[in-house]
């Protein structure tokens, strides 16, 4: 609850920077504030309160995933390249940051449907400013206005399954659902899988699963890429926390309607998002579909629903945002040298920089899962999970989507250490450096590690 | 200890890493530690007890809740294996030091790296564990490929990757089917899988997935595509770790764990595996024949040999267990060598191309002399090492089907055919304007090939050290195979 505030608060204040005159000072302010966010998130730990007429629950679970995202949005302001200049929209961008960064707080929180849409609405709202936050760009336009609309049209059917749950169970509160799903003992009306359905097609939107991903690559690839990358990662570690803890909690029960929808949705993603990958020449956009792919994993998660399935989602969550944060940070940098995002960009950056490029190497092979990496160890949860409860086909597609992942992250790995015959020597700050060095040592220390993360939950 | 054993090398990768760009010494640190490392595996050696089965034994909680372990411990099998790549890798780095390769202190350490992980796959004895080694091996084997390899490089070293990543894949799956039917929590250790006793259905579907994964790694036919254009185009101290060594962990995971694991689907199956194995012996053979590329003919004349190795490990017979144990060794010895010699003529002549060649005898004698010994050994020729292996191999399969002991015969005709009329057209003839200006041998080159032909004649005179190290163990896990079968 304190987070929420001291994030509301550092949201505020940053909007009032420039009239009160210390916009110099606004960067400490806000990093101080996602550390005081961070604090009071880790000292909620174990409480399990509830909240405003049990519209909130801070529970462990909504814990882990708000300080993974918090962790995530420090990351991203300290790789963010604005950060340390000063762009005239720079305020109003850090101050959407923040509030979506509360929309996704709510996200992993909520105990209605209510605050789940509110949730998904103050998150997306200001996703939508920001995709097209470079408006002299027209592909950034493009992407805000499709964003916009898909995420409208997801919305909608959003609404409308939370409207059929309604009325069939007449609450929107999680555990009447849940208490009138069980009392059903099996026969569960027509209305309430309606409802169960519409809702999982509109977070399907949400998490670009398959087939309702195709506004991701667009969006993705218009958008700035600072912002591509705080959508690849914050807004879909919350979309997932969202989704997890309606389908782990709500609708566990009523499992036998949802689960093949979600089998099929999880092993078509896993399918189209590897393989449209391959395709790809530019690295946004190859990201983009990579995306796709790890959402199909996790959906996996979401499919096992045992006790491992948090933790699993958890940890794969955090390697899967880790790894991702890096490669975006080091495409920030080589795109904004080459004017360009395609993959030959890449091209020898082993000479021009050894640690942009070994810090690539080490979030393309944990992206790829290949251990001693972290993404190995989250794709290795992930399909014990599912697994034991007896999804052997779906696991073996898994596997041979996550072969197809080597063959595109490889080509990235490939390009690093291809001969280049202009030796330009890329400038890395020391700030970046810095991150690099973090968020590399924390892809391997996971690897090897993975119970500091996993096990928490 | 063992420990050590495996994490040494991993330091020493580091510290070579460190080692600034541009400085000569790369080379020298990563040699010194990898003799450092022989040493202490010889040190070991003399405290290691064959008749005492598994030893050194290191038992750690690595993530408890999940039932991985970090077991390690060895006997006498993963003895011998540890003995040859600790053997091999010190060879491999001197032998490249005649090479000027870019950025040494990164391709010196990842040949450490390399030597660490094949270590800890020799050793482990938790499932997990096994399989992290497993893949930690192929990422430095994949970068040395990539980053110093032939001109195709790129598109040789992904489908290498991938194919072997396939077969891992698969076998991780099995593995994680494997841990899920142990009782109680579930755990990877190896006594608790080698006690499953599933049914032959089951164990017949884990059996293909752990197969492919070594057959891919071997390479048995018809997994062995990757194979020639990879070592072809590797450089040749990647060609080396990969046939020397690498090939070796297939042999190994299905010497350790296929077969004790699943014995009914080796029942079911293993005729299945052997017939697979002697095909590839003739094929490979007959493909050697016609090579023009020597690098090419030796890459063809491993896939025969490992089919040999793997046909006599499937006859689950004491003869073809030590069979295979000791034509690991010499194989790992013997492939290691003729790399080496198709390198010296590669770096002096600029062709591997045979016919372009000939006459070196007269122009480098001594040369000459070390090619034809580490030759003869290749086809198995009395008093060499290559016939001790392939006698107790052939002996086995004999145990086991007359007719398929005969097939993989062949290979000692037609690895003869082959291996001779290489070095006939190399060695001998008259000597042409390219020849003329070989010359022969250096010290250091020397100090390559010395080691070698000791380790020949010395498994070839007398392999009974050799054989006594890995008899107990052999035997112990043969009576677990047939105990369950």
């Amino acid at each position: 609850m304190n987070t929420l505030i001291i994030l509301s608060a550092v949201g505020v204040l940053a909007l009032f920077s420039e009239m009160l005159n210390f916009k110099k000072a606004l960067g400490a302010i806000i990093l101080l504030g996602l550390v005081g966010a961070f604090a009071a998130d880790v000292m909620a730990w174990n409480t399990n309160r509830h909240y405003y007429n049990e519209m909130m629950v801070v529970d462990n679970f909504s814990v882990a995933f708000t300080g993974l995202l918090i962790v995530i949005t420090f990351l991203w302001f300290i790789m963010s390249p604005d950060f340390f200049r000063e762009p005239s929209s720079r305020i109003d961008h850090f101050a959407l940051i923040i509030f979506a960064l509360i929309g996704g707080q709510l996200m992993t929180s909520y105990n209605n449907m209510l605050m789940l849409f509110l949730g998904i609405e103050i998150l997306s709202i200001p996703m939508f400013i920001l995709a097209g936050s470079n408006k002299s760009d027209l592909k950034s336009n493009e992407a805000a206005l499709k964003y916009f609309l898909m995420a409208a049209f997801a919305t909608g059917f959003l609404l409308f399954g939370m409207a059929l749950i309604y009325g069939a169970t007449g609450s929107f509160q999680i555990q009447n659902i849940t208490q009138f799903i069980k009392s059903q003992q099996g026969n569960i009306p027509v209305m309430l899988v309606a409802g169960i359905l519409m809702m999982l097609v509109g977070l399907a939107f949400k998490v670009s699963a398959a087939p309702f991903h195709f506004w991701t690559p667009d969006v993705y690839t218009g958008s700035p890429t600072v912002i591509t990358a705080f959508m690849s990662t914050v807004v879909k570690t919350a979309a997932f926390a969202g989704f997890f803890r309606l389908f782990s909690m709500c609708f566990e029960s009523s499992s036998a309607t949802w689960a093949n929808t979600i089998w099929a949705l999880s092993a078509l993603t896993i399918i189209i998002g590897n393989v449209t990958a391959v395709y790809q020449t530019s690295f946004k956009r190859m990201l983009a579909y990579s995306s796709i792919s790890h959402a199909g994993y996790m959906l996996m998660a979401i499919l096992a629903l045992n006790q491992y399935a948090q933790g699993s989602i958890l940890f794969y969550a955090t390697a899967y945002s880790i790894s991702s944060i890096t490669a975006f940070a080091v495409l920030l940098l080589v795109s904004h040298l080459a004017g360009n995002d395609s993959i030959e960009s890449f091209n020898g950056l082993a000479k021009k920089n050894p640690l942009l490029a070994f810090a690539t190497v080490l979030a393309m092979l944990s992206l790829a899962g290949i251990p001693p990496l972290a993404g190995f160890f989250a794709k290795y949860y992930i399909f014990t999970a599912a697994l034991q409860q007896h999804y052997t086909g779906l696991v073996i597609i898994a596997v041979m989507g996550s072969l197809i992942g080597v063959y595109y992250y490889f080509r990235i790995i490939i390009a690093l250490f291809k001969s280049e015959n202009d030796d330009v020597v890329i400038p890395v700050n020391n700030t970046f450096k810095v991150f690099l060095v973090v968020t590399s040592v924390a892809a391997l220390l996971l690897g090897i590690m993975p119970q500091l993360v996993a096990g928490i939950l | 200890m063992i420990s050590l054993l495996i994490f040494f090398p991993l330091l020493a990768a580091v510290a070579t890493m460190l080692v600034p760009q541009g400085a000569k010494n790369a080379k020298l640190v990563a040699l010194t530690a990898a003799v450092l490392e022989f040493i202490l595996s010889i040190a070991i050696v003399f405290q290691f007890n064959p008749a005492a089965g598994r030893q050194f034994t290191e038992d750690y909680w690595w993530v408890a809740s999940l039932g991985i372990s970090y077991k390690v411990g060895m006997d006498g099998i993963s003895m011998l294996l540890v003995l040859l790549t600790t053997f091999l890798v010190p060879l491999i780095i001197l032998s490249s030091f005649r090479h000027q390769y870019k950025n040494p202190s990164l391709f010196y350490s990842l040949i450490l790296i390399m030597q660490s992980a094949l270590v800890g796959v020799f050793v482990s004895l938790d499932g997990f564990l096994f399989y992290v080694f497993w893949e930690l091996a192929l990422i430095p084997i994949y970068l040395i490929c990539l980053m110093w390899g032939g001109k195709d490089r790129v598109r040789i070293t992904l489908k290498f990757f991938i194919y072997t990543l396939f077969g891992s894949l698969l076998m991780l799956v099995a593995l994680i089917y494997l841990y899920l039917q142990t009782p109680g929590n579930h755990t990877f250790d190896i006594n608790a899988l080698y006690s499953l006793h599933l049914s032959a259905s089951e164990q017949s579907w884990i059996f293909w997935a752990f197969f492919i994964a070594f057959a891919i790694k071997m390479p048995v036919f018809p997994f062995h595509t990757w194979q020639p254009d990879t070592y072809t185009d590797s450089p040749t101290p990647g060609t080396m770790l990969l046939s020397g060594i690498m090939l070796k962990m297939g042999i190994y995971g299905v010497i350790r764990w296929l077969l004790p694991m699943v014995p009914l689907g080796v029942h079911e199956w293993g005729t299945t595996a052997m017939i697979l194995s002697v095909i590839g012996v003739v094929y490979a053979s007959c493909i050697a024949l016609v090579q023009k590329d020597f690098k090419r003919l030796i890459a063809y004349s491993s896939i025969a040999h490992v089919g040999l190795i793997s046909a006599g490990i499937f006859s689950l017979t004491v003869q073809g267990f030590q069979g295979g144990m000791i034509q690991m060794l010499s194989h790992g010895i013997n492939v290691v060598g003729m790399f080496f010699i198709a390198d010296i003529i590669m770096s002096r002549m600029n062709t591997r191309t045979m016919s372009e060649l000939g006459g070196i005898r007269n122009t480098a004698p001594v040369f000459a002399t070390f090619f034809v010994i580490i030759l003869l050994a290749t086809v198995a020729l009395p008093l060499t090492n290559g016939f001790i292996g392939e006698f107790l191999l052939i002996n086995g399969i004999y145990q086991y089907s007359t007719w398929m002991a005969a097939v993989a015969g062949l290979t000692i005709i037609l690895g003869a055919v082959y291996m001779l009329t290489a070095y006939q057209k190399i060695s001998l003839g008259e000597k042409n304007k390219l020849t003329e200006t070989f010359s022969d041998i250096t010290t250091s080159e020397k100090l390559v090939l010395v080691p070698l032909v000791v380790m020949i004649f010395w498994i070839g005179i007398y392999p009974k050290p050799f054989l006594d190290i890995a008899e107990p163990s052999v035997k112990a896990l043969l009576s677990v195979i047939h105990g369950a079968g």
